[in-house]
This record gives structure tokens, C-alpha cells and sequence, in this order.
């Protein structure tokens, strides 16, 4: 579990986070929404440790970020998945090679080991027999499950993913999300999606932060999203004419 | 102000380039293939454009050579003082700048534009270490690739001067024989130590902290070349100084 309390973030006068409190599940898909500018990057950035915040507390099942050591951190970080929105492939290596990456960086697995898991996690991801090409050679949803399966081949606790679905068609989006909601079942992970994407917030999101200027405006489920009257969610939302009537149908069919 | 700015963070970035260092087994491989990048990918440039300069050196030598009490032979003395005291190390780094040191730069801030590096952070790894590291080491080998410019100056300028009709080959021979400085070399290997870490941590540091997109990247490539640049031709004034004055 990854709990937030008080958290505040300024950069010279600009205060973008305003003391954010929030708590993400182990086996859940939480996701953060709001418009540009809301604070969503900076916040995952503080989530992942690479800004420091100003005030306030981030605890990975219990231990504290900011009262852990050099090596504690490094540990911790070692737990990590992270999947970027450009994927952020290794250009220079093999499809393979870059899944491999973190085993071979934080493990002492024999050559035989990594590549069986690597064989595993690329199956997993549907992407058996991709082990050869280089990023440039795939295509966008393909370098998004290779970002994936690189993110989990080190079996990470918390998984931490930055629009996942940009730049994807909505078949190959839901894909990656149907996937990302499986994993982190499969693996009982805290995962962590920073959203834009209306489909993926109605389909896997388990958890949902919602923020507008740097404040936690809302927090529920894609359940109870539906139901919400806090205007500022709903005008995020429910902000195409489609997403209004899908809206209006549910709460027919279940008042 | 910005410039005291950026050169105490020019040297924070190598105090952190020594901290957290990336697993042997792993940076080998990174040095290899730099060593293979940077040197031996720069072998054949540095071959061409050394004959060609140590001939043209000797062109220029023996033709401004016009006093009759002037010995032949000064044409390959000037030609292997040339060469080995500043051509090689100097000329030909200035060169480097603009081969290595605009890949070094485009290659690391290509890496920060797609997230590469935040991905090496994410992973808890000292990015600095991984990508600046293993591109310094590989550059200690760059006075191998001096050694060879020197040499090949050398012959190209007695090419020249043979086929040319400037000189004799026995005066050639005689004039790059006459007060060799041994010093000399040690001088040149110096300055070609120091020029190695300028070219690898400056553009590196041009790539890693760069900000915006592609447009930045191609900025950032220029900056690094002229600051390379600029650094080379200080340093080399304040060594000859040191070493030679």
C-alpha cells in the first residue's frame, strides 16, 4: 500500500501540490485524473522519487521515502515498475535486451535465468517471438507491452504507469488496459495510472484521484464516478456529448 | 551568474558521475562499446585529416622557405614540431568536438527527450554513472588515436615532400630526427589526457541536462561543441604555459 499525507510541492511561486492525502491499494488500479496542469505529473514524479517534495509524508507499506537511506531507497526502487507514456525503450537494444535490463542490473539470475523469464514475461504480454527487433521496428502498442513487461519482469510491488494509452487506437488502448488490470490482479501490485484517457478511467479504474490545481478534488470509483454531483468532476468527465448520455443512461438503469 | 551556475553544476555532475557505480558485469560492456563508438569509430577521420594537414604543413613550409642559408632539412623539423606539439593533440580535438562531442551530446539528450533517463532513475541507477562513466574511460584511450594522427602527419608531410619535389627523403629524415624532445611527446600526451576528459564530460553534460525536444537536442549539440571548443583552447594555452613556458 502507498499512503500520501499532506503532500506539498512548490516550484519558486508556483505551490502545484496543496497538501494531497490519498492511499493506493495493494491488487487495485488506481488511477489519477484532472486536466493539464493539475499537478498529476509532478505528483507521480513525487510518488516515484524523482522530485522532492517539500512537505508532507509518502509511505511504501510503512516505510517513510524521506527517512530511508541511500541503499533503502535504492532497495526500494528496485521494486518499482515504471511505465512512461513514450514507453522510454533503450533505443540502442534489443527487445529482449531491454526487459532484460533490470534483472541484469539487480539480480545475479545466470544468462539461462533472465532469459527464461524474459521469455515469460514477454508471453505474458503477447509478445512471443518480438525478442529480436529493436524498439524502432515495433509499434506503439508493442512498445507499450514491452514497456509493461520490462516494468514487471523484476516481479515489482508497485507499478506506476504515465498515460498509458497515449497515442493508441482504442482497440490496442484497451488491450494495454485490459493487460495493466491483469497484472496487477496476477501480481497483487499497488498500481498507479496517470489518466487522460475517459475509456480507461470507466474500465479499470478500481480507484480513482481526481485533481484540479494542485488539490485532491475527489476520490472514488469508477462506480461511483457515475453518481458523483461534484461539478468539478463531472464537468472533467462527463465533457463530450457521448460520455453525458452514457452518464444520463446509467443513472436511469439504476435508480 | 548563469555561468558560475553551470560550472558548479558541470562539476557536481562528475563528482556524481564517480557515486553509485553500475555493476561491473554491465559496465564493461558499456565502455567496450563506447570504446567502440568514440575511438575506433573516429580512427578513420582522424587517419585522413592528419596526412592530409602534415602535408600541407610541409607544403606551406618549404614553400616559405625561400633563404638559400636555410638548410633543407628545417622543412621536417617544422613539419614534426607542428604536428606533434600542436597539430595532433590540439587541431585534432577540436575536430573530436565536433564528431564525439556533438554524438555524445545528441545521443544522452535524445535519451532525456524519450524518458530513457528517467527510466534509469526510476530504477534507482545512477544515470550519470551508466551513461557519463563508461564514455570518459573509453576517451583515455583517445592518445592512442593522437599517437596515430601524429604518425600519420608525419607521413603525409614526407609524402609530400617527395612526391612534391620540396625536399630530399634524407633531409626529410634528417630534419624530423634533429633536437628531438622526448618532453615533447609527454607534453602532447598531457594535454591530450586532459583535452579526453573535456571532450567526454562537457558535451555529456550539454546532453544530460538539457531540456525541451528535438530542436533542443540539435541546440544543445552546437552549445556543446563551442564550449568544448572554447575549454580545449583555454586549456591548451594554460598547459603549454604550465608544461612548456
Amino acid at each position: 500500500m502507498i499512503e500520501v499525507k499532506d503532500l506539498h510541492k512548490s516550484f519558486g511561486d508556483a505551490h502545484v501540490l496543496k497538501g494531497i492525502s490519498t492511499s493506493f491499494d495493494k491488487g487495485k488500479t488506481n488511477l489519477i485524473i484532472g486536466a493539464s496542469g493539475s499537478g498529476k505529473t509532478v505528483f507521480i514524479k513525487c510518488l516515484l522519487g524523482l522530485i522532492d517534495y517539500d512537505q508532507g509524508t509518502i509511505s511504501y507499506d510503512g516505510k517513510i521515502y524521506n527517512e530511508l537511506n541511500e541503499s533503502q531507497k535504492r532497495d526500494l526502487r528496485a521494486e518499482i515498475g515504471m511505465v512512461f507514456q513514450g514507453s522510454a525503450l533503450f533505443d540502442s537494444m534489443t527487445i529482449a535486451e531491454n526487459v532484460m535490463f533490470p534483472l541484469r542490473m539487480f539480480t545475479k539470475q545466470s544468462k539461462s535465468e533472465m532469459e527464461d523469464r524474459v521469455d515469460v514475461v514477454l508471453k505474458r504480454v503477447n509478445l512471443d517471438g518480438a525478442h529480436g527487433k529493436m524498439p524502432s521496428e515495433a509499434s506503439g502498442g508493442m512498445q507499450k507491452r514491452v514497456a509493461i513487461a520490462r516494468a514487471i519482469v523484476n516481479n515489482p510491488k508497485y507499478l506506476f504507469c504515465d498515460e498509458p494509452n497515449s497515442g493508441l487506437d482504442p482497440n490496442t488502448a484497451i488491450v494495454i488496459d485490459n493487460l495493466i488490470q491483469e497484472i496487477t490482479d496476477e501480481y497483487q501490485m499497488v498500481t498507479v495510472i496517470n489518466s487522460h484517457d475517459m475509456n480507461q478511467v470507466m474500465e479499470i479504474g478500481e480507484k480513482i484521484v481526481f485533481l484540479k490545481h494542485g488539490v485532491k478534488e475527489w476520490e472514488g470509483s469508477r462506480e461511483t464516478i457515475f453518481k458523483t454531483d461534484n461539478k468539478a468532476v463531472t464537468d472533467f468527465v462527463y465533457s463530450s456529448e457521448l460520455f453525458k448520455k452514457v452518464r444520463k443512461m446509467y443513472l436511469q438503469e439504476n435508480q | 551568474m548563469t555561468y558560475l551556475e553551470s560550472i558548479g553544476k558541470y562539476f557536481l555532475m562528475i563528482a556524481e558521475m564517480f557515486r553509485k557505480p553500475t555493476k561491473w558485469s554491465v559496465m564493461k560492456h558499456l565502455i567496450l562499446k563506447d570504446i567502440d563508438d568514440l575511438i575506433i569509430g573516429s580512427l578513420g577521420i582522424v587517419a585522413f585529416i592528419s596526412f592530409f594537414v602534415g602535408g600541407v604543413i610541409t607544403i606551406q613550409t618549404a614553400l616559405n622557405i625561400s633563404n638559400p642559408l636555410i638548410p633543407k632539412y628545417l622543412v621536417g623539423f617544422a613539419t614534426r614540431q607542428s604536428v606533434i606539439l600542436e597539430f595532433a593533440p590540439t587541431f585534432t580535438s577540436i575536430i573530436m568536438a565536433g564528431k564525439v562531442g556533438s554524438f555524445i551530446t545528441s545521443s544522452i539528450g535524445t535519451m532525456r527527450v524519450t524518458e530513457q533517463i528517467d527510466a534509469l532513475e526510476v530504477m534507482g541507477i545512477n544515470a550519470l554513472n551508466y551513461l557519463v562513466f563508461p564514455k570518459t574511460v573509453a576517451l583515455m584511450l583517445y592518445p592512442f588515436a593522437i599517437a596515430i594522427g601524429m604518425f600519420l602527419g608525419i607521413l603525409g608531410g614526407m609524402a609530400a615532400c617527395v612526391f612534391g619535389g620540396y625536399t630530399t627523403l634524407d633531409d626529410y629524415i634528417l630534419g624530423i630526427q634533429t633536437d628531438f624532445d622526448t618532453f615533447h611527446i609527454t607534453y602532447s600526451f598531457i594535454k591530450t589526457f586532459v583535452f579526453a576528459f573535456i571532450l567526454a564530460t562537457i558535451p555529456s553534460y550539454h546532453g544530460f541536462y538539457m531540456k525541451g525536444g528535438a530542436l533542443e537536442v540539435g541546440k544543445a549539440s552546437t552549445t556543446a561543441f563551442v564550449w568544448t571548443s572554447v575549454v580545449i583552447i583555454l586549456l591548451n594555452y594554460i598547459l603549454t604555459d604550465m608544461l612548456l613556458g
